[in-house]
């Protein structure tokens, strides 16, 4: 088996599952229907993301674990995401902002995967291309609407924007996992994804007359299992179901 | 939000047929009905493009006038080619 690319496996698909997860949590409660079926459908692009690249990890590992396995039973200190996916929805504009400054990663990181010595990463990278690039207009555009908005959507989103910048950093600082998966050419240089981060961090913060943070204390751990405390929540409410009655299927 | 106006929503389901109406929604401007448009309609892969217009630029016929507008239509067989006949090898007419 091939530690390095289930690895890295994981920790892509961790973060499609736990931001859709989140997201999912909106579901009948978006500030207005249009809203509320936008973003559960960005959840459901996301979660369908997860189920790929969590089959795909569960055929490379060939220890007969499933995906459901992969998604479900694994403990907090197992999951590989990055911190920014799990923090809180907050009110509109956190949740808007935390999408943006996720889009803005998870766009150009698919498009070098789809670069992946891998032809299963490349192809999955293929065909998530397509929604992100959805994600990150959707994003990008309520970024400029609530910044460009009024009074107090600019106060809101600036806000969130302050409180989840120390959260960025963590995208591009690679992990053992991202080092030794560029080398094998199955994984994407972040140094070239964060390039691509700035330029559009920059344009629509411009657009959007936001004020870009300055790099402080920046938090890290996710990728290496170290969560903050929200995740403990998330996965007991997405394993709870699994857990109390084991091998429930759709 | 509650100040946002209404759109129709025309949806092209397959290229070669015309845009259907499909239903309604409220967004702030035409770029923002497109995308709730998108997200609203065409998820179960319904289309293939997407027209937005503001309610208030469609102008309805009267449901009080369909006497006077659509009654006469009726009795006018004459107006549908049914009269011919038509050989069997003709297809698609």
């Amino acid at each position: 088996m091939n530690q390095t690319l289930l690895n890295y496996i994981l920790q892509i698909a961790d973060n499609s599952l736990i931001l859709g997860s989140r997201i999912s949590e909106w579901c009948g409660h978006g500030p207005v229907l249009e809203q509320d079926i936008a973003l559960t459908n960005i959840a459901l692009d996301l979660i369908g993301q997860a189920r790929s690249l969590f089959q795909y990890a569960a055929e490379v590992e060939g220890q007969g674990r499933t995906e459901d396995d992969l998604a479900y039973l694994r403990i907090a200190r197992e999951y590989r995401n990055v911190l920014l996916v799990e923090q809180p929805n907050g009110h509109f504009g956190t949740t808007i902002a935390r999408q943006f400054l996720f889009d803005a990663y998870h766009y150009p990181f698919y498009k070098a995967l789809m670069n992946s010595k891998d032809e299963t990463l490349a192809a999955i990278a293929e065909k998530s291309l397509k929604e992100v690039t959805y994600h990150l207009r959707f994003s990008s555009e309520w970024m400029i609407r609530l910044g460009d908005g009024t009074d107090e959507s600019h106060e809101k989103v600036q806000n969130a924007l302050y409180d989840l910048w120390p959260y960025t950093s963590e995208l591009f600082v690679p992990s053992e996992t991202d080092n030794s998966a560029l080398e094998m050419g199955i994984g994407v240089d972040l140094s070239e994804v964060k390039n691509f981060w700035n330029e559009k961090v920059d344009e629509i913060l411009k657009i959007a007359t936001l004020e870009k943070p300055q790099d402080g204390w920046m938090q890290s751990g996710g990728k290496q299992g170290k969560h903050s405390e929200h995740l403990g929540f998330i996965l007991a409410e997405m394993q709870y179901l699994q857990r109390t009655y084991p091998g429930q299927e759709w | 939000m509650k100040n946002w106006p209404l759109w129709e929503i025309f949806i092209r389901s397959k290229q070669g047929l015309h845009h259907k109406h499909v239903g309604s929604l409220h967004a702030a401007d035409e770029k923002m009905a497109i995308e709730n448009a998108r997200d609203v309609y065409t998820r179960r892969n319904e289309g293939i493009s997407i027209w937005v217009v503001e309610s208030k630029y469609i102008h309805a016929s009267s449901p009080d006038e369909s006497d006077s507008l659509f009654d006469p239509a009726n009795d006018k067989v004459y107006r549908h080619p049914t009269f011919y006949n038509l050989p069997d090898e003709l297809e698609h007419i």
